[in-house]
């Protein structure tokens, strides 16, 4: 009975995620279009059936400017150099703001006004302070050609994404900080710890489940990393993602290869959100804890009790 | 549907998903199958008899002078009547809009507005038919912009807007420079540089179109073309690597090298150098005539007001070349009422149509008598520069893969600007990759 009340949301599942992925996983093993005819210079049309050959020409780069392993490592170090500085950034946003301002909600949203910005728009006005003879230059007084090949330009997308994207981990921490029963540091406090340890002791591992869903989160997004490098730097292979080399392939209209290389991406991002799940056991469905806000004055205070409990056993 | 499959077992239920998945695939596979052996496309069975309703897609209408062409067609066409569908104003997206519809063989677009750089790709795939040449002004509209509608010595579009670059330079620096007549070739616009940054500290000298986009292969097919070699001969058989070539890019490279081009022009699409050009900062620039209007402003906007001289392109050692842009009008394969879609492209092509668009847009048309008229000659002084331009232009590359081989010349052509190879390695790698993808 319970598996026939799941049905709808399964088949929904199947038509929306499954079918599709299928149908791209099947797409990944074709090549369409065939030879030209040299006296017409018509080229013969229909698709054919080509095993892994996509893969293969994938990971040596056919025709993808600089390539597959280029594109993969600019997505790794976007993401693990941007979430990382992100992260940083993030929790000490959402530690001073806590500090600060308990409740000023107008605060809260106006740090979360570069999140909100569409990043094609952001990215046009990061262009615009990096250009030639940008803001950014003026301010410097030394003029980088930020948007030209080379560590500069990846620099270049680093900033803008961690601009846009710290303000979110710093307000999902925030909110976390705020389930922190201020017991739990007026003891510290009497216990005689500095600062410093209590951050490490207290804040960190009581926010930690709120923080490890946060950074969660963005890393699956740092890595199918798309419209900013493609905005911001075009074709510069010092800003190619993975996800930029397939929608290049699509564009040729090699559908088969565009396919392989988003499975490649997909099993990619798999692949760390199983590791990182793993490692730091993120709780992502929920299964420990509710997010903050909802339930009534006695789960807030059993949520309390809990999370104290917990704080002293780490 | 799901009340009719309640009572299915889950478990048979998803297999049954499973395979509709993969019967969907394999008919999705099998129906472009078909195509192959009915020809390919509808491109033998062009009926140009059919009469009727059609639809035009093209980019965004940002001019509004398309919808008054529609009206005057439809007041005349009371059964014929044209439909205008905007498409979106990147190119990029006008491209795949097209594809996506062709591979579908939807009717929904009649005339397709195409860029010239597409004719090789669309008539290829078949997607747009073979024009009959005797039912089309062709023979009013220039010479190269008829070669952009050209695939395999078949007509598959109309010309109907056009473009080629010029050089804009500083009449004042000039001047002081002791010079009265702008330079004819690089070797010359480089001593004239020199003499201008010998009395300007921090003057730059010559902007073009050198980040890395469709504008550096513009750049590099003019260039390539007054040194007197060709990306491409009239087989398709790419000449990346001759001796010519390897010398035009080389003339980029040197101007780099010594200064005479900045570094910064590593970053210029069109508008970047536009307003360099504006700001005052450049003695020449290379661009579009779009831009004289802008520096000819007296709205404090441009501070080369008044200063301008227009002219050829410089040359390596033969003519100045500009690479030719602008828009064909084809009609897809799949299209009804090609009749119809014939008459109405040739009206577009009509002197009035060609004229209108000119005089109210500032692009200008593909028709030769555009450029003799005398309302046109006084707003755009530089008239005849620009039609010998356009005439003695280099046609970008008439290849199926255009997106590969545009890809190819950019990496080439940024790698040695920026330094990081030199001119001839970079032109026979270039040679290699193209060699690759025109075999097919």
């Amino acid at each position: 009975m319970a598996y026939l009340l799941l049905l709808p949301t399964l088949v929904l599942l199947a038509l929306v995620v499954g079918f599709p992925l299928v149908l791209s996983a099947w797409q990944s093993l074709t090549q369409s279009g065939g030879d030209i005819d040299p006296a017409t210079g018509i080229i013969k049309q229909g698709d054919s059936f080509v095993g892994l050959q996509n893969y293969a020409d994938a990971f040596s780069g056919a025709g993808a400017g600089a390539g597959f392993w280029n594109a993969f490592w600019n997505t790794t170090l976007f993401t693990v150099v941007g979430v990382s500085i992100e992260t940083v950034l993030g929790v000490s946003m959402a530690l001073i703001m806590a500090r600060a301002m308990r409740s000023t909600g107008i605060v809260r949203a106006s740090i979360l006004v570069p999140w909100a910005i569409p990043t094609v728009v952001s990215a046009l006005m990061w262009q615009l302070i990096f250009d030639a003879n940008g803001i950014f230059n003026r301010v410097i007084h030394y003029q980088v050609l930020w948007t030209t090949e080379g560590w500069q330009a990846k620099a270049a997308v680093l900033v803008a994404d961690i601009w846009k994207t710290a303000p979110y981990i710093g307000l999902l921490t925030l909110a976390g900080l705020q389930t922190i029963d201020d017991q739990v540091y007026e003891a510290a406090t009497m216990d005689g710890a500095n600062r410093w340890s209590t951050f490490w002791k207290i804040t960190l591992p009581l926010v930690r489940p709120v923080l490890v869903v946060a950074v969660l989160f963005r890393l699956l997004d740092a890595m199918r990393m798309f419209d900013l490098p493609y905005v911001l730097l075009g074709r510069l292979e010092s800003g190619q993602t993975l996800s930029m080399l397939a929608s290049d392939a699509a564009s040729k209209t090699n559908y088969g290869l565009a396919s392989a290389y988003s499975m490649i991406l997909f099993a990619y991002i798999c692949l760390v959100a199983f590791v990182f799940i793993r490692v730091l056991g993120a709780d992502v469905i929920g299964a420990q804890n509710k997010p903050a806000k909802r339930g009534g004055r006695s789960a807030r205070a059993a949520r309390r009790l809990r999370t104290t409990t917990e704080g002293s056993m780490a | 549907m799901s009340t009719s499959t309640h009572s299915l077992p889950r478990r048979s239920l998803l297999a049954a998903g499973g395979l509709g998945a993969s019967a969907l695939g394999l008919a999705a596979c099998g129906g472009s199958d078909d195509s192959s052996s009915s020809g390919g496309g509808g491109g033998a069975t062009a009926n140009f008899d059919e009469r009727g309703p059609i639809t035009f897609a093209t980019g965004k209408d940002t001019s509004g002078v398309l919808k008054e062409f529609l009206e005057r067609w439809n007041k005349d066409h009371e059964d014929e009547k044209v439909t205008l569908v905007e498409l979106p104003e990147s190119a990029d997206d006008q491209r795949s809009q097209f594809i996506n519809n062709a591979q579908a063989k939807s009717d929904a677009y009649s005339v397709l507005g195409l860029d010239v750089v597409w004719t090789a790709e669309f008539a290829a795939n078949q997607w747009v038919v073979e024009l009959p040449k005797d039912k089309l002004p062709i023979d009013a509209m220039i010479p190269a912009t008829v070669e952009t509608a050209t695939y395999f010595g078949k007509l598959y579009a109309m010309p109907f807007a056009t473009n080629g670059q010029l050089l804009f330079s500083r009449k004042d620096l000039l001047e002081d420079a002791g010079v009265s007549e702008p330079p004819a070739t690089y070797d010359e616009m480089y001593q004239i540089i020199e003499k201008v940054q010998g009395s300007n500290e921090g003057m730059n000298g010559f902007g073009g179109q050198f980040s890395k986009y469709e504008g550096l292969t513009c750049q590099i097919s003019g260039v390539v073309k007054s040194a007197g070699g060709e990306l491409f001969d009239k087989d398709g058989k790419p000449h990346a690597d001759s001796k010519e070539a390897v010398e035009g890019l080389q003339v980029l490279r040197d101007g780099f090298d010594k200064k005479y081009i900045p570094q910064e022009a590593l970053t210029y699409k069109e508008e970047e150098s536009r307003q360099a050009f504006q700001d005052g900062k450049l003695v020449f620039l290379q661009n579009w005539p779009y831009v004289y209007e802008k520096f000819e402003a007296d709205d404090g906007s441009s501070k080369v007001n008044g200063k301008v001289l227009v002219s050829l392109v410089p040359a390596v050692t033969g003519e100045g070349t500009s690479t030719v842009g602008g828009l064909n009008y084809a009609i897809s394969a799949f299209a009804k009422n090609m009749g119809t879609a014939l008459d109405f492209i040739a009206f577009m092509g009509a002197p009035e149509q060609q004229k209108a668009w000119f005089e109210q847009t500032s692009n200008p048309t593909a028709s030769k008598a555009v450029f003799e008229d005398a309302d046109l000659k006084k707003k755009y002084p530089f008239l005849a520069t620009l039609k010998d331009s356009i005439d003695k232009g280099a046609v970008r590359p008439q290849v199926v893969k255009y997106g590969e081989v545009t890809q190819a010349i950019q990496e080439a052509a940024y790698g040695c600007l920026s330094g990081d190879t030199d001119a001839k390695a970079a032109m026979s790698d270039l040679q290699k990759q193209l060699t690759d993808l025109t075999k097919g």
